[in-house]
């Protein structure tokens, strides 16, 4: 591990994480990109933009939401003391809606009056769509057809709260495809739209600004921890497809060297069967460029981009964010991983112990913590991000597990 | 070394001759390896006598995130029969045995490069006889990737300025291009809008404005007459997403090529080198 004295001042001024990260997007929008990149900047050193958004993360999202002591949890695994992040207790059910926010102010700051976003598992683009039935902007969503097959709860629930969901058939429809969809739109209507993406990925400023904006987590997290145990927790545990739940929790602690922290890829299959049965960047792919960004990413020998699968429709994206990859390269976090079965476990075990029913994704964290918390002392303080409620998976969990609805 | 290499390479030589004939040049694009490997070979060493004065070809890549349907399309067709960054340098190779004198702009996504490795992509793309590169995904912003060292191998790095490429940014982006200047007439995707003439005019004499070197004018160009128009006020005029469809339509169901395909594009492209040839006629 390489020893650093912060872990927290990246990125450098051409958005760079150690290697990682940069602005690899076409020259059209190139200038908005810095634009975007300035009114950031103004905007985070305006306290009436920091007033109005913690105004909003407070009264429509219901913030600060409870680190919970999750005791039944800690008594059936007998070590570690497990605490859950409550992000699922937000409105729209997932942490996806603090970046929302931050960004629908942005783009209101920025004159911008339509906004666009890609979705996967559909959390983000029914966060999305609140906002903008919030602050009344027309509001389209890429979502790929394979995606919108899986999670009609969701592409209804986008429709219901006034927004257009464009089905994306190009490559194989899913997350990916739905991410060039919406950089192409852009791509056309730079003048007037703002893209709101949903993870700490895609060219600067967007990876360190969807940070900033999910580090409410971590920030909570810290002094609520301070409140309950008087202390630092000891290791940290978040799902990480893109990873903004992940970097949103880690990031403000990563300068306490006693808080270890992992995240958790998805494994779907398993890693050992390829890059087509997984979707754990790091723990399976290798550095690239895609979607304004180097990071590691699932590719071929001829740096095509290889689509993945996960039984987590949030986490079968084929990167991840840049500050991840050079957060696992200089060693500070560490990237573990759970597999489709192991978090269909874990997504059980949590619901008959705790009363939760998580998103799957967040059950791939969870998977990481039944493995870990049974070698722990009892004192050992561990916090899981349980990012999302899983009332949208509940069709796909019960198809896997031969149940009919 | 290198700097000589570019001031009298094929693509400098190609512009002086057409400024001496007193006309604009038409630059074709087709995707390499689309529908399949020979189809597009026969089409490629076809476009000189077709009147491609130059050209480019598409590496394809999975995720074209600047391209409309057209081109998309045509690199799932080229990537699904197999075609590689390598095997794109091989078709180079097969052409430059036909033709020593038109010159080849590979045009692409950066992760092919980035994965197949900078330095021996260049040297493997020189020595193949192509004579630059139009890479998307890389604004003057991360000219050390490759456009620096692209300069350096003697390979041209054709920029992209667009109508929100802004004053300010106009000397960043002329810095380090080279060979030509290609502008994106539209701010959007290939093969979808086209941009008035006027707007073109316009474009191209702030381009000439800041810098000395031939101006391409591209994206929307669908028809001979609008290759003309481009030709009258621009040293070159591109199009794509038009062959690309032409070629397109004459595969069937079962994505085999229809007899008589090739002659067909080649023909089409024909009919785009007269009207760009009658423009200033």
């Amino acid at each position: 591990m390489t020893k650093l004295n912060t872990y927290r001042s990246g990125p450098d001024e051409r958005g760079h994480f150690g290697i990682f990260g940069g602005r690899f997007v076409a020259e059209t929008l190139m200038p908005l990109i810095l634009e975007v990149e300035k009114a950031y900047r103004d905007a985070r050193a305006d306290p009436a933009f920091e007033g109005e958004m913690r105004q909003q993360l407070k009264q429509y999202v219901g913030r600060p939401n409870p680190l919970y002591y999750a005791e039944r949890l800690t008594g059936h695994l007998g070590g570690a003391k497990i605490y859950f992040k409550r992000e699922e207790l937000n409105h729209t059910g997932a942490h996806k809606i603090n970046n929302c926010i931050g960004q629908i102010l942005l783009a209101r700051r920025m004159g911008k009056t339509r906004i666009i976003a890609e979705t996967g598992a559909g959390q983000h683009g029914v966060a999305t769509a609140t906002v903008c039935a919030l602050y009344n902007m027309p509001c389209v969503i890429y979502m790929g057809e394979t995606d919108i097959a899986r999670q009609q709860p969701n592409v209804f629930r986008m429709k219901l709260l006034g927004a257009e969901v464009r089905p994306v058939t190009s490559g194989s429809g899913t997350l990916k495809d739905a991410m060039n969809e919406a950089l192409r739109d852009w791509v056309t209507n730079v003048a007037d739209t703002f893209y709101i993406i949903g993870t700490a990925a895609g060219p600067h400023p967007y990876p360190a600004m969807v940070r900033d904006f999910q580090s409410v987590i971590g920030d909570e997290v810290r002094s609520q921890m301070q409140e309950l145990e008087g202390r630092l927790p000891d290791s940290l545990v978040a799902c990480v497809g893109g990873g903004s739940n992940a970097i949103g929790l880690f990031h403000p602690f990563l300068d306490d060297p006693s808080v270890q922290m992992v995240g958790v890829e998805a494994a779907g299959r398993g890693i050992e069967k390829g890059p087509l049965d997984h979707a754990a960047s790091i723990n399976g792919g290798r550095p690239g460029v895609l979607h304004g960004n180097r990071t590691y990413l699932l590719q071929d020998e001829d740096g095509q981009i290889l689509e993945g699968h996960s039984i987590s429709a949030g986490l079968d994206y084929p990167g991840i964010g840049p500050e991840h990859s050079w957060l696992h390269d200089v060693g500070r976090v560490e990237y573990a991983y759970a597999t489709d079965q192991e978090a269909l476990d874990a997504f059980q075990l949590c619901a008959r112990t705790e009363g939760i029913i998580p998103a799957l994704e967040s059950a791939h964290g969870l998977a990481e913590v039944i493995k870990r918390a049974p070698k722990l002392p009892k004192d050992h303080l561990m916090v899981l991000c349980l990012s999302g409620r899983g009332d949208k998976d509940i069709f796909s969990v019960a198809k896997h597990l031969g149940v009919e609805l | 070394m290198s700097a000589d290499i570019l001031a009298d390479g094929r693509i400098a030589r190609r512009f002086k001759a057409l400024k001496a004939e007193g006309r604009a040049g038409l630059v074709t694009f087709i995707t390499a390896g689309d529908p399949d490997p020979a189809a597009s070979q026969a089409v490629l060493n076809g476009l000189p006598a077709a009147g491609a004065d130059l050209i480019e070809l598409g590496m394809p890549f999975t995720d074209p995130m600047a391209d409309g349907p057209a081109i998309q399309a045509s690199s799932l067709r080229a990537l699904k029969a197999g075609m590689t960054v390598r095997k794109t340098l091989e078709m180079v190779r097969g052409f430059r045995k036909l033709d020593a004198d038109t010159p080849i702009i590979l045009m692409g996504y950066y992760n092919p490069i980035h994965a197949y490795g900078v330095e021996p992509f260049l040297a493997a793309a020189r020595e193949a006889g192509v004579d630059g590169l139009i890479i998307v995904d890389l604004p003057p912003e991360e000219d050390e990737e490759l456009c620096i060292p692209a300069l350096k191998a003697g390979v041209s790095f054709v920029r992209l300025t667009t109508p929100t490429t802004d004053e300010a940014r106009m000397p960043a982006v002329m810095r380090n291009t080279s060979g030509f200047v290609y502008y994106v007439s539209i701010a959007g995707i290939t093969g979808t809008a086209s941009a008035s003439n006027t707007a073109i005019d316009a474009a191209v004499a702030r381009l000439k404005r800041h810098t000395d070197l031939p101006v391409a004018v591209g994206f929307g160009i669908k028809t001979p007459d609008q290759a003309a128009e481009v030709a009258r006020v621009a040293d070159a005029a591109v199009v794509g997403s038009a062959i690309v469809t032409r070629l397109a339509d004459g595969i069937d169901a079962a994505g085999t090529v229809r007899p008589g395909t090739v002659e067909d594009v080649l023909g089409f492209v024909g009919e785009l080198a007269a009207g760009v040839r009658a423009a200033r006629g």
